[in-house]
């Protein structure tokens, strides 16, 4: 089933309209996959029912649920590696030199889906810095536009599946717990998590400055506009001399002068500087 | 790169053959149980990664991990067991046995390709596996 031009028009008006992300015209194959199973969920024979649905009844649930099945992401384990060899030799032993006196560190994943980006960070802390246990305050913090993301992320549950894609074996049994035919992050992993709903182009719920953001595969999805206002005002939440890690195909270049580039071990994260 | 399949399945050989080539592995070895991967090693095939099966007749995949880490020459051998059995306990077995990885089936092309770069074995031009994977299984 493929979807009809005009709903695929009304889906990329309503998309934009609540995420400020663009779907090209290419994408209609996006609209077919992620919206075929919430036709099951609703009863209605095939993606252009569900359309039909919310175009007709002007239902704000089901167009909520449309705009999270067009906005959530596939994910991974520790995905791309690289950020998270930064993290480990790069951006965490400086921050907990500079903040031993502090001894608080918060981190944002500013776009977390299901929660394995922040859970993987956690996961890294435990074997890594055991020494933040000892006295530090240590808040890893997950965001999404997307109700159910969050909810799962909360949940910390996951299918076979999903910790077949890139979480290390060792890892999964130190840090998981099998319930049936899923695995549950353990209380180390999630005791310093919490997840919220906050929309990146929306209104958003007061939070703490940050030491360190993840803002990875995000901007891809906004115009050069909507990208530089979301880009400066994640900004305006990190804490000075805190860091930023973005997605290997972004760049802040051009769109916010304050972050420093500082090239390392084949990705880039972007410091702001203390003064 | 060499690998060995060992799933008593053809089918599952055949899928798992065509990922590792996708990978740039030149040489593949498959065996449909423990004891034909082990005549195939005394025979003098040299892999680098064995994917190993666990539930086969004759010999089973823990049996095989068993007997690939008590024959010196055979240590060096990357051990990715590839397997419908799920349970933690399991696991544990299996990487205390010697196994570096585990996958579980179902699984998508994507994970085993993950899973074949954190022990190091990737297409030249793939990213990196997980940052904390380079630790492996439990030796």
């Amino acid at each position: 089933m493929t979807v009809a031009a005009e709903h695929f028009r009304y889906v990329q008006q309503l998309v934009m309209e609540r995420s400020a992300i663009v779907l090209t015209e290419d994408k209609s194959y996006l609209v077919d996959a992620r919206l075929a199973p919430l036709a099951r969920a609703i009863g209605v024979a095939d993606v252009n029912g569900v359309v039909d649905h919310a175009r007709s009844r002007r239902d704000p649930a089901l167009e909520q649920r449309i705009v999270e099945a067009l906005t959530t992401n596939e994910t991974s384990w520790f995905r791309d590696t690289r950020p998270f060899h930064a993290l480990e030799h790069l951006v965490l032993p400086a921050l907990i030199e500079r903040k031993r006196a502090s001894r608080v560190l918060r981190v944002w994943s500013a776009a977390c889906s299901t929660g394995q980006e922040l859970y993987s960070l956690a996961i890294l802390l435990e074997e890594k810095f055991p020494q933040l246990r000892r006295g530090w305050q240590v808040e890893l913090v997950g965001t999404d536009l997307n109700t159910e993301m969050v909810r799962r992320a909360t949940e910390g549950l996951y299918s076979n599946l999903e910790v077949n894609r890139g979480m290390p074996a060792n890892l999964l049994v130190r840090y998981f717990e099998k319930e049936g035919a899923h695995w549950r992050a353990r209380e180390t992993v999630r005791d310093r998590s919490r997840f919220v709903k906050l929309n990146l182009v929306g209104k958003w719920p007061p939070m703490p400055t940050f030491d360190v953001v993840l803002l990875r595969n995000v901007l891809i999805y906004f115009d050069t506009k909507v990208k530089t206002e979301v880009l400066c005002r994640v900004v305006k939440q990190m804490a000075r001399g805190g860091y930023m890690l973005l997605g290997t195909a972004e760049t802040p270049s051009g769109l916010c002068p304050d972050l420093v580039p500082m090239p390392t071990d084949g990705t880039v994260v972007y410091h702001l500087p203390v003064g | 790169m060499k690998a060995l399949v060992v799933d008593d399945s053809r089918a599952m050989r055949s899928i798992l053959s065509r990922i590792l080539r996708k990978v740039g592995v030149e040489e593949i070895n498959e065996a449909a149980d423990g004891s034909q991967a082990v005549a195939c090693l005394e025979a003098g095939a040299s892999p680098d990664v064995a994917l190993v099966d666990w539930n086969m007749p004759v010999m089973n995949g823990l049996e095989l991990v068993n007997a690939l880490r008590s024959r010196k020459e055979w240590r060096r051998i990357a051990i990715v067991m590839v397997t419908t059995e799920s349970d933690q306990s399991q696991m544990v077995r299996a990487l205390a046995a010697g196994a570096h990885e585990y996958l579980i089936k179902p699984f998508d092309e994507g994970s085993l390709i993950q899973k074949l770069a954190m022990l190091g074995f990737q297409a030249p031009s793939a990213a990196t596996g997980p940052a904390l994977a380079a630790q492996g299984g439990s030796h």
